[in-house]
């Protein structure tokens, strides 16, 4: 694992590349075959992954990425306010202010560890959540949230040519970012960010992350100032949480408070814990499974069910659905939940460790046969 | 006349009231090994905690090739070439172990911190080299990608001795190198600290273990209630009547 070749480093990307680019395809058989839904796919999967090279590689469990979202997201709708609706400076600025944010908040509640870490950052949450709100009203037009308008200045783009009639969308170099154009983008910015993940995790930076999480004590009397390891780990997951929600401003330009709650910090942590925590693939993995049963799940109503459980006789129809119902639509956190407890009960690796787990099995069964070969 | 790598001066820790360390004084000699022994609670491990940072002692200082360490960050002093093995073993349980071996030889070549996300690891090819040499000199060699944790206590001490000595460090530091092992356990390890007695590295051991102490140090102190009662060779060691009065007559008081 550790001392892998760049050639692998290489097929893996090529391999990678080829199963996001193709999602379309693959994709389509189980009905999740729309921009909306893959796009999706793409920006959590950025936002999981950087949130990985955190609490995978170092441990510390953070619940304040949803910050970097929210910043991200309201610097990217502030450029297509003010610059340009080209996508491009929308990210970049996206990126370096929530880095700048990341600093402060790493700065702060890096100097504890353990659960304490985890305290300070909800608590930061909390503050840009009411701060959304309240002063800093001004820049995220609060509870309305942040939209564009036709009387925005988008000062570089006058320069061009004059404004349109309706609101402009999002584009880069002319292409709209609207379907699947939107999500091939996304896909690109994915392949980049999991690029830059696995080098990290193939780096002596990324081996000495791990050794913190393993014994960071041990760490200090070998030499290491653990500190800025740590920042620099908090800051790469925060600037790519930074462009996750760039790229929710380029899908959809508009940004709300929202965004930045708790509950959604919470959602990157059980997408990494479901997935397989620490693993290069896991978060993905994690993100693609509960964005698709969320998009499953709740678009399920009562009509539905009825037809589902249409074969049935009447009374046992009835009752089916009534039991149901809680777990489907808005209820469909109460089925998250159970799929999580299961995971986290039998595997608590992630659903990555159960393929490993067989994989094992598979290959102990290979090796025993060729024993037996060899033996007769 | 030996160069003196270590010289610990008035130095003084009170916890609570209780005087833990009182007015040591000690110098420990280039290429030697140092064994520091002495009854339990005498305060040996303090002494070691003070010269590696974990503790701050109330006064005096300990002068590392001259230059004070006391107040200094842990880090800042094992990259000043003092390097500890612990009581208890501190190893990486989740890494392997030639992936134990890689973090402190990669402390030693890229200083405290570095920033190289880009670079391979699997590009450090120097690295890995004399990460696999150090662990083919305690027999480890074999089992590289085996995980730390899934190891013997045995081994998990001796590869954290190979943590340090993959540093190559002026001054090692080694608390209790053998406790809580077997004696078979004990005279492999005995064969290792012999081994590597021949590099020249100085050394300061804690042990309570005589059959070790007298196996492998050059030079012995007695640390009793916090002071150091005797210094000198292994032979004046043995036949010194304060430090006999010491451990058989420690507890008349």
């Amino acid at each position: 694992m550790l001392f892998e070749k760049k050639q692998n480093e290489l097929t893996t990307m090529l391999i990678f590349s080829a199963i996001v680019l193709s999602m379309p395809i693959w994709l389509d058989p189980i009905g999740a075959n729309y921009p909306d839904l893959l796009q999706k796919f793409a920006i959590f999967g950025i936002f999981a992954i950087g949130y990985n090279i955190l609490f995978g590689l170092t441990g510390y469990l953070s619940f304040g990425h949803a910050i970097f979202i929210g910043v991200g997201s309201y610097t990217a709708v502030w450029s297509f306010k003010l610059l340009t609706m080209n996508v491009i400076p929308a990210l970049a600025l996206s990126v370096l202010l929530s880095g700048v944010v990341a600093v402060m908040v790493g700065y702060v509640s890096l100097r504890r560890s353990g659960i304490y870490f985890s305290i300070l950052t909800l608590a930061f949450a909390q503050m840009f959540y009411n701060l959304a709100y309240s002063v800093l009203t001004p820049i995220t037009n609060g509870e309305t949230g942040l939209q564009l308008t036709t009387k925005d200045p988008r000062v570089i783009d006058r320069m061009f040519e004059a404004a349109g009639d309706g609101l402009p969308s999002t584009e880069l170099f002319g292409i709209s970012m609207s379907g699947y154009s939107g999500f091939y983008f996304c896909a690109v910015m994915l392949i980049v960010a999991f690029f830059l993940s696995l080098k990290v995790f193939n780096s002596p930076f990324g081996l000495k992350l791990k050794a913190i999480k393993s014994n960071q004590h041990r760490m200090k009397y070998t030499g290491y100032n653990t500190r800025p390891y740590l920042l620099s780990a908090f800051v790469i997951s925060g600037m790519f949480a930074g462009l996750a929600g760039g790229l929710m401003a380029v899908t959809d330009p508009l940004a709300g408070a929202e965004r930045m709650q708790w509950t959604a910090s919470g959602e990157v942590v059980l997408m990494t814990i479901l997935g397989g925590v620490g693993t290069l693939y896991g978060p993905l993995l994690g993100v693609a499974i509960i964005k698709y049963l969320e998009n499953i799940f709740s678009s399920i109503n009562e009509a539905v069910l009825y037809t589902l459980f249409d074969f049935l006789p009447v009374w046992l129809q009835d009752s089916m659905v009534v039991i149901v119902m809680p777990f489907v639509g808005e209820g469909w956190h109460l089925t998250l939940g159970l799929i999580f407890m299961t995971v986290v009960i039998f595997l608590p690796g992630g659903i990555i460790e159960g393929f490993q787990k067989m994989k094992d099995r598979f290959s102990k069964t290979n090796e025993q046969e060729k024993l037996k070969q060899g033996g007769e | 006349m030996s160069e003196t790598v270590l010289k610990i001066h008035n130095v003084n820790k009170t916890f609570h009231g209780l005087k833990a360390l009182n007015n040591v004084n000690l110098e420990i000699e280039k290429g030697k090994v140092h064994a520091i022994i002495g009854p339990n609670g005498a305060g040996k491990s303090t002494l070691l905690n003070v010269i590696i940072g974990l503790l701050e002692s109330d006064t005096g200082e300990v002068l590392f090739n001259g230059e004070n360490v006391l107040g200094k960050e842990p880090h800042e002093i094992n990259q000043m070439g003092l390097a500890r093995v612990f009581q208890t073993p501190e190893i990486f349980p989740e890494l392997s172990l030639l992936e134990n071996v890689m973090v402190p030889a990669l402390a030693k070549h890229e200083g405290s911190f570095k920033f190289k996300f880009l670079r391979s690891l699997a590009s450090e090819k120097s690295i890995k080299e004399d990460a696999i040499s150090v662990l083919s000199s305690i027999g480890m060699s074999d089992k590289l990608h085996n995980l730390a944790g899934s190891m013997s206590r045995g081994d998990k001490r001796r590869l954290e001795l190979a943590m340090c000595l993959v540093q190559h460090p002026k001054l090692l530091l080694l608390d209790e190198p053998t406790a809580g092992m077997a004696r078979h356990d004990t005279n492999k390890t005995i064969d290792l600290l012999k081994k590597i007695k021949e590099g020249g590295m100085t050394k300061i051991i804690i042990e309570h273990d005589m059959h070790v102490v007298f196996s492998v140090a050059d030079k012995i102190s007695v640390l009793a209630r916090g002071a150091i009662i005797a210094t000198g060779t292994p032979e004046e060691i043995k036949g010194n009547p304060i430090v006999q009065e010491a451990y058989l007559g420690g507890s008349h008081e």
